[in-house]
Parts: C-alpha cells; sequence; structure tokens
C-alpha cells in the first residue's frame, strides 16, 4: 500500500520546476489579463466606493389601496435584492424607507440603468389567449404613424423601447420568411413553445383576424378599445395594459419584426408565478441566438397544457398566445398541439442581457407592487476611504507581524512561507479585479477584512506542512525524504479541513443573499486559492529547496535544523532507507 | 523560540504533555460555566442589534455645507446610537440612525437642524426598514443549519459519527461563547459581526480537523496493543499537534490582532472593529474548544464503545500489574503514560505492533534513554 504512493510522490518530487511552471504562468496570464481589460483595482461596495442611490415608491392601485402593506413591501425589497444581486456578488443594498419607499443603493461601476431595469420592473407575467390581432399603426390602421412599415428603421424603434423592460424583444433582426398561413407570427413546436416572429410581410392585408369576427367579444367597451388602440405611439402604449386585472380580457401590443401589433387577449391562462425556474440559454441547434426556458410548477404546468390543447383547435388567430409581460405582449407563438411535460421556452431574438434580465425576473418572482422611479442620485460611500485605509494599514501591520513570526520560528523556512503567501496574494488581488467586471464582485469592507483574515488561514496549511515535516526530522530524517513523506499527510489534513471551510462557503453562498453572499464568495475564493497555492507553489518549492545545501544540511538559520529540533541521532543509518520507513506513509 | 522548537521535540515524543483529557471534568466545567454566563447574558441584556437588523430612521437634509465626518459625530452625539452618513448627489446628506422610533426622531430632528445649522422644517425624517431584514437575517441562520447538518454527515464520512458529533458540539460552543460575549460587553451586532461569526464556522473547525486527523491515525490499530487506552492517545495527539494549533492560532490571530488594535483601536474604524472582534473572540474560543473540549468529548464518547472498554480494563489491569512489579511503566502510568518508549508512540497507530522491522529498533535502543 505505500508502493503506490511512493510513486506519486517521488514523480511529484521530480517534477517541481513543472507545477512552479504552470502557477507562474498562470499568475502572469491572469495579470496580463487584467491589465489587458484595463481593470487593475477590484471594484468596490457601495460602502467603501459610492454608488447611485434609487428610491421607488409604490403605487396604489385602484380599490386595492391595502396591498401597500408591510408584508408586500418586504417581499418587494427581498425579490429586488434577488434581482439586483443577481449573481449574488455586487453588493447592492435594497431597504424600505417609511412605508412606501424602497432605496435600492447600486455600487459605483455596475451597469446602473440594467440594475434599474431590473429592480423596478413589476415583471408580471401572464399566458393569455389571443382572440383577435392586427397591425397597429400601419396601413391596417391609416394612423399618422411613421413607423408603421416592416421597413422602420431600427434605431427608432431601439429608442421605443429603450426605456422598457429589457423583455421588450428586439425582434428587428429575425428574417422574414412569408408564411403560407395568414399568421402574423409564431410557430409550434412538439414539446416546446416558440416564438420566434416568422410573420408574413408585414406589407400585406393577409391579418385576416378582425376585431369583431368571431372573437368572443362580448364586452364591446374592450372591442371599441381595442378598434381605438393605436400601439405605434410611445405613449398609447405605456398605458395599454395598465389596471388590467389577469381574469379580465385586455388589449395589448407587442413588436415583432419593427411592426407593433395590436392584440385583444382573453384572461390569463397560466401566471407568472407559476413559472418554477427559468434560464437564458442560447439556441446553438437552430442558431435563434438568446431564448429563456422556463419550467413550470405542477399547478402551471397542468393549466399549461390545458390551454395549449384548447387553443390548438382554435382557428388562426386564435391559436396564439400571447405572453404577456407588464402589458406588452413580448411573443405570440401559435399552438398546434397540446404542450404537455411542464416547460416551454420564449425565443424572440434577445440579446443575451435581455434574455438574463428576463429570466432573472422570472425566476425570482413578480413584485406583488408596482413601483414607480422616485429619484435617482448618486450617494457617497457610507464608510469612506478612510475605513478602507486603516483595514489596509492594519491588514499591512498585521501581515508583518505575520511574517515576523514565520521568520522567528521557522527561519529559512519562513521564506517559502512567505513567498507563498505573496502568491496567493496577489492572485487574490487579480482574480477579484478580474471578477468585478465579469461577473459584477464588488469589494467592500467585509470583504476587505475577509481578504486580510486569510492571510492567517492560507498559513495555516504552510504550518501544519511545515510541523509536519519538522516531525519527520524529529524522529530522525534528513529534509528530502523528510519533505516527501510529510506530504502525504499534510495533504490530507489540508485537504479536508479545506474542504470544511470550502463547503461553509458554498452553503452560506447558495442559500443566503446580499453581503452574507458576497462574503461566502470571498471566502470560497480564498479557500481554493489556499489549496491551488500550497499544492503548485508551497510544496514544489520546498521540494526544490530541501535539495540546496542551507537546507538538506539542517542549517542552524534554515528553521530545519535537526539539532534544534530535537531530533534523535539517526540510528542505524545502513537500514533506514529499507522497510521501516514504510508502513508510516498508509 | 527555539525552547518552543523542543518543547515541541519533547511534545512530540510524548515526554512532556499535559493531560488534557484526563482533566476533562474541569474544562467541562469551566465551557458549562461559560455557557451557563452567555445564555444569562444573552436573556438579560440581549444582543444591542445595530441598523441593518432592526431598522431606525433616515434624516435627509437639505444642502448643507457640513462635512460627512462631522455630521455622523452630530448624529451620534444627539441619538447616542451609531449613524451612517452619505453625502447626496445634489449636496444633501443621508443619516441613517438605528434604533430608534418615532418619538426620539423628532428630538433627533431638532438637535440635527440646530448642529447643521439648517431649518428643522427642512429636515425629511423617515422610518427605514431593516435592509437586513428578518427574512434575511434568517437565511443566515438557515444556512448556518444547513451547513451544520452538511459538515456533521461529512465528518461522520470522513472520520466518525462521535468525531462529528464532538466537532458539532465544540463549534456550538465558540458561537454560544461569541454571541454570550456581544450580549454581556455590549458591541453592537453589525452584518460585520454576522460575517465574522460565519468565518469562525470553517476555521474552528479547520483546528478540530487536524486534532481528529492525528487521532484517527494514532488509533488505527489501538485495540492490537495492551498499552494504552483511547484517552491516552487521544491526549497524545492534542500534544503532539499542540504546537501546530498554537501557531495556526496565532498566525490567525495576528492580522484579526491588528485589524481590532490598530485598524479598530487607533484609527477608530467602526466595522472593522465588529468584524475583527467577533473573529478574535470566536477564533479564541475555536482554539479553545479544540484542544479542551472536542478531542476529551471524543474520548469520553469512544469509550462508552464496548471493546474500547475492554481495552481500558485490559491496560488499567496491566498498569496495575506492573505497578505491583514495581516497573517503572507504572511510574508515568497515568500521568505520563507516553514517555516511555515514545519512538514507538508516534505509529502507534499504524500498528507497530505487528512491524517486525519496527519492534527491533525500538528494542535495540535502551528505552529511549539515549541521549
Amino acid at each position: 500500500m505505500a508502493a503506490p504512493k511512493k510513486g506519486r510522490s517521488s514523480s511529484a518530487q521530480s517534477k517541481p520546476w513543472r507545477s512552479l511552471a504552470l502557477i507562474l504562468i498562470a499568475i502572469v496570464a491572469l495579470t496580463g489579463g487584467m491589465f489587458a481589460s484595463g481593470h487593475t483595482t477590484p471594484r468596490l461596495g457601495i460602502d467603501l466606493a459610492g454608488g447611485t442611490s434609487i428610491t421607488l415608491g409604490a403605487v396604489p392601485e385602484d380599490g386595492n389601496e391595502s396591498a401597500i402593506n408591510p408584508t408586500n413591501m418586504n417581499t418587494a425589497v427581498d425579490i429586488m435584492e434577488r434581482r439586483v444581486n443577481g449573481l449574488g456578488v455586487s453588493e447592492a443594498e435594497v431597504q424600505t424607507q417609511g412605508d412606501r419607499n424602497i432605496i435600492v443603493n447600486i455600487p459605483k461601476g455596475t451597469n446602473s440603468q440594467q440594475a434599474r431595469e431590473q429592480v423596478g420592473t413589476t415583471a408580471k407575467l401572464y399566458f393569455r389567449p389571443v382572440l383577435a390581432t392586427e397591425p397597429s399603426g400601419g396601413n391596417a390602421a391609416p394612423t399618422p404613424s411613421p413607423s408603421a412599415s416592416s421597413s422602420a428603421p431600427s434605431g427608432d424603434k431601439d429608442k421605443a423601447t429603450g426605456s422598457q423592460s429589457p423583455a421588450a424583444s428586439d425582434s428587428a433582426s429575425q428574417s422574414a420568411t412569408p408564411s403560407a398561413t395568414a399568421t402574423t407570427q409564431g410557430r409550434a413546436v412538439t414539446d416546446a413553445l416558440k416564438a420566434d416572429a416568422t410573420p408574413s410581410p408585414s406589407g400585406s392585408t393577409s391579418p385576416s383576424a378582425s376585431p369583431s369576427g368571431s372573437a368572443t367579444g362580448d364586452d364591446s367597451e374592450l372591442q371599441a378599445k381595442y378598434a381605438a388602440l393605436d400601439c405605434s405611439k410611445e405613449s398609447v402604449r405605456a398605458t395599454t395594459g395598465e389596471g388590467a386585472k389577469p381574469t379580465d380580457s385586455t388589449v395589448g401590443c407587442g413588436e415583432i419584426q419593427g411592426v407593433w401589433y395590436k392584440y385583444l387577449l382573453g384572461p390569463a391562462a397560466v401566471d407568472g408565478t407559476e413559472v418554477d425556474n427559468a434560464q437564458a440559454v442560447y439556441d446553438t441547434q437552430s442558431g435563434a441566438g438568446w431564448k429563456v426556458q422556463m419550467d413550470f410548477t405542477n399547478a402551471g404546468a397542468k393549466k399549461f397544457a390545458d390551454i395549449t390543447g384548447r387553443l390548438a383547435q382554435n382557428q388562426s388567430p386564435q391559436n396564439q398566445f400571447g405572453i404577456v409581460l407588464d402589458g406588452e405582449v413580448v411573443s405570440s407563438p401559435y399552438v398546434n398541439q397540446s404542450i404537455s411535460g411542464g416547460n416551454a421556452e420564449i425565443s424572440g431574438s434577445f440579446t443575451q442581457e435581455e434574455a438574463q434580465g428576463l429570466a432573472n425576473m422570472l425566476s425570482y418572482g413578480a413584485l406583488p407592487l408596482t413601483f414607480r422611479e422616485e429619484s435617482v442620485t448618486t450617494v457617497t460611500a457610507a464608510l469612506g476611504g478612510d475605513q478602507l485605509q486603516a483595514g489596509l494599514i492594519a491588514g499591512a501591520i498585521g501581515l508583518a507581524l505575520v511574517v515576523i513570526y514565520l521568520l522567528v520560528y521557522y527561519r529559512g523556512l519562513s521564506f517559502i512561507a512567505i513567498l507563498s503567501l505573496l502568491v496567493s496574494a496577489a492572485l487574490t488581488y487579480v482574480l477579484m479585479s478580474l471578477l468585478g467586471p465579469a461577473i459584477g464582485f464588488a469589494l467592500n469592507l467585509p470583504a476587505v477584512c475577509g481578504a486580510i483574515v486569510a492571510i492567517g488561514i492560507t498559513a495555516d496549511s504552510f504550518i501544519v506542512y511545515f510541523e509536519r515535516v519538522r516531525d519527520e526530522i524529529r524522529e530522525g530524517r534528513s529534509l528530502r525524504p523528510a519533505v516527501e513523506r510529510a506530504w502525504p499527510r499534510a495533504r490530507r489534513t489540508i485537504l479536508v479541513s479545506d474542504f470544511v471551510s470550502f463547503l461553509a462557503a458554498a452553503v452560506l453562498f447558495i442559500v443566503t443573499v446580499g453581503k452574507v453572499q458576497g462574503f461566502a464568495f470571498t471566502l470560497g475564493l480564498t479557500t481554493l486559492l489556499d489549496v491551488v497555492v500550497v499544492f503548485l507553489f508551497t510544496k514544489p518549492l520546498l521540494t526544490i529547496m530541501a535539495r540546496r545545501k542551507f537546507f538538506a544540511s539542517g542549517h542552524p538559520w534554515s528553521g530545519l535544523d535537526p539539532k534544534r529540533l530535537g531530533a534523535r541521532p539517526p540510528l542505524r543509518r545502513t537500514r533506514r532507507p529499507a522497510a521501516p520507513v514504510e508502513p508510516k506513509e498508509a | 523560540m527555539s525552547k518552543l522548537g523542543n518543547l515541541g521535540a519533547r511534545l512530540h515524543r510524548g515526554e512532556v504533555g499535559y493531560d488534557f483529557v484526563g482533566n476533562r471534568k474541569i474544562w467541562y466545567g469551566i465551557s458549562i460555566l461559560i455557557t451557563i454566563t452567555a445564555i444569562v447574558g444573552l436573556a438579560v441584556r440581549g444582543l444591542n442589534m445595530g441598523i441593518e437588523f432592526q431598522g431606525g430612521a433616515v434624516f435627509t437634509t437639505p444642502k448643507t455645507s457640513v462635512s460627512v465626518s462631522q455630521a455622523e459625530e452630530y448624529a451620534e452625539e444627539a441619538s447616542g446610537h451609531d449613524a451612517i452618513v452619505q453625502q447626496l448627489g445634489n449636496g444633501s446628506l443621508r443619516i441613517q440612525i438605528a434604533g430608534i422610533d418615532t418619538g426620539q426622531s423628532d428630538r433627533i430632528n431638532e438637535a440635527l437642524a440646530e448642529d447643521l445649522k439648517v431649518d428643522a422644517e427642512k429636515i425629511n425624517a423617515e422610518l427605514v426598514g431593516p435592509s437586513w431584514g428578518e427574512q434575511i437575517a434568517n437565511k443566515a441562520w438557515q444556512g448556518l443549519g444547513i451547513f451544520l447538518v452538511l459538515v456533521v454527515i461529512y465528518l461522520a464520512i470522513a472520520f466518525e459519527w462521535r468525531m462529528a458529533v464532538a466537532a458539532f458540539v465544540a463549534l456550538i460552543h465558540d458561537i454560544t461563547i461569541t454571541v454570550g460575549i456581544y450580549a454581556l460587553v455590549g458591541f453592537e451586532v453589525t452584518p460585520g459581526t454576522v460575517i465574522g461569526l460565519l468565518t469562525i464556522l470553517g476555521y474552528s473547525l479547520y483546528d478540530t480537523v487536524v486534532v481528529f486527523d492525528s487521532l484517527k491515525e494514532q488509533t488505527k490499530d489501538i485495540t492490537k496493543q495492551t498499552r494504552w487506552t483511547y484517552s491516552d492517545i487521544a491526549n497524545r495527539s492534542i500534544n503532539s499537534t499542540l504546537v501546530r494549533s498554537i501557531n495556526t492560532t496565532v498566525v490567525a490571530l495576528l492580522p484579526v490582532a491588528g485589524l481590532l488594535f490598530i485598524g479598530g483601536g487607533v484609527l477608530g474604524a467602526g466595522m472593522l472593529n465588529d468584524i475583527s472582534l467577533s473573529l478574535f473572540v470566536g477564533l479564541a474560543a475555536g482554539a479553545y474548544s479544540s484542544i479542551f473540549i472536542a478531542t476529551p468529548l471524543v474520548a469520553d464518547l469512544k469509550e462508552r464503545e464496548p471493546q474500547l472498554k475492554a481495552l481500558k480494563k485490559r491496560v488499567l489491569a496491566k498498569r496495575a500489574q506492573s505497578a505491583d512489579q514495581g516497573e517503572t511503566v507504572a511510574v508515568d502510568g497515568p500521568d505520563e503514560p507516553l514517555a516511555d518508549e515514545p519512538e514507538d508512540a508516534a505509529p502507534a497507530g499504524v500498528g507497530p505492533r505487528n512491524q517486525p522491522a519496527s519492534r527491533t529498533r525500538g528494542r535495540g535502543r535502551p528505552s529511549g534513554k539515549r541521549r
């Protein structure tokens, strides 16, 4: 049983330079990447650098004033926190102020425009059957709209949708494939709901649905509203879906290929809250780009199967289905058979950001209240630079103390420890800088403290190993075998302990939100780096150093002086390499 | 320093050693006392929760020339609580003060108006909810719970359930001490404190795992010998990892002490204090608990096992016998059970008893008194 271990450790011993080269290349590459990306300092959290403060006010709804209560406000805070912290490391702060306001503080350097859209968007999502639809503001209804045709300049359209939810999909890039059927858009696939826009050329008069027709228009008022609706006007669109109850029929606007369509929509068949989970995925198969995949809850899946089954029997356009997000028809695929299985997807030429934003909102839920942006202002740091400075000075002093202690106690050996600490610090700094732009990681004061504390935790791994080596020397071994024999046991101890630390970090990261999550991320990162540095740097370096005379001869200043360590004089030197050394490696 | 090195060598050989396990009743007693004090402190005084947990009031002032740090001073003076002051884009100040209600807020409003030389009417005062609200603090507790369950399962697999239980008890003990000190001294509990407390989780276990690792290794073939009881070997594990534990604790405490005394004390940084204080207390408690609580507890639990009970009986019988015969073993028997033949002691767990080579080596030396 000793044989394989021995083989492994000796192979590691023979190639220490390889590990060192590997980690040095990694450092150089990461540092190069850091300078190339231009983010040479970690992004600071709001407590250190300040940022943007948004005040959102809850908008009272008619006949439902009591909805603005502490419970709903807290739910809204919770959802907003999850949305704005998306990946959980951007350290945004959300809190209630007064009875009906919510303050969202976003650290400097975050895409605050996107964050504003994310937090405030109500994201009320409904799947409503389409009763009637036709292009709006185009040649179907002669209104003085400038952007009625499919040749509407995309820039114009972008402007129109830019301030709305990220889900306002930009479908202009979808190629127009004239469709033989007279549907405006939509194409159902068997097990997943697709909404790629494949409309007939909008110039044609083909959309056959008329406001009256076979639509179950029991509400003449709604019919009138539908007839009068002009979706080409932004001001009209902004208010179209407002106040619509899920159980009522309503009207809505949706944009397909740069053309606005108006819809007459039935009562909601499936509610957005019945979406269990949603994620943005890149469709590599059909090349349709980014789309959002949804899993329904059990109840949602059943309702979804029902509605698709019912719609499949209808004639166009009533076999369509409006996916209505905050009053706007995001897409309206048509259905030709019942879709069971509880999942569906929305596609519609999303950009990556839009798809992720929509998925984010769908999975974290709809806000229980509607909010209006009351004010947006910049704020200075809550703690200020002097705190950071104090922390850094204290950290430097702490580091110096550790270095002095290591120097005094481990002497020559401490240089390996100090070099390892420096490598660890460099890797931490570079990764934190790179993770700022990559996943929105923001360094706040707790994280700075965590990083300082990590000095001690990282040094622990070296101490475990060094003490093992010294134990081996005390047993009368010379340095080189001592270094190799100490490693397997030290390695196990280090891995077990680091695993426990990492487990703590992972659980906290998954379960919690906000600052705790950011801290857990820092903890996990430093733990992983600890393992990397010990395996790829400390161990190989010690192996190499063990070959040097200074250490191997046990120089009094090497920290490995057998006499000073109280090693017993080697007994039966001739027999030592034989059997007795083996069983200890078990 | 070299003295510590020598101590390390002597500890390693078992020449010196403190009987941690033998005196466990004392340590259990001390820990129970601390725990009771902590619980009483918590019940009587409670925790002083910061604005992030309990909410407070936020005052929005009109544009003012008073600096942020000046305003912070005024606010803390007027309220007696911690204040967070931020300057808004338009030059006005946002002052958040923890733990005050509407009644107090009027008074503070007036005090602030006077200090900042602005019209009291123009200061907008509103209560803020806890941004960390109960919901989010609950999530941290929930995370703590899940972590504890997982780590107990992991330790039970990696080691055994007794060790997992002992580590769990030690961890709870650390948290209790830390929380108790917070309650008794009345330090404010902020997110920083919670984060420090959560850091202790992983760290306290780190120390414990190092000792358990050594313990597991040394007790592997314990039933194949009759020289030592489980407690003896447990004690030996603590002693042989003592230098390591001291070093790791000192090295971990140094940066924290730097934060606490230099960062917090001299430079006067609030949040740094919060984090480093809970870390300092927690780390010290963690080192204490891994040595004085976790390992003796494992020994206690282990010796309830029939086979180890039998072993203890055999060992004690043998010692009694040796004592009758007046052998040296008896002299350092119960107190320094490991003093003799230390060379054998180290590999005791890896089966030296049936390793002829090792035995030969042991015999070749006149009872370890070669020097």
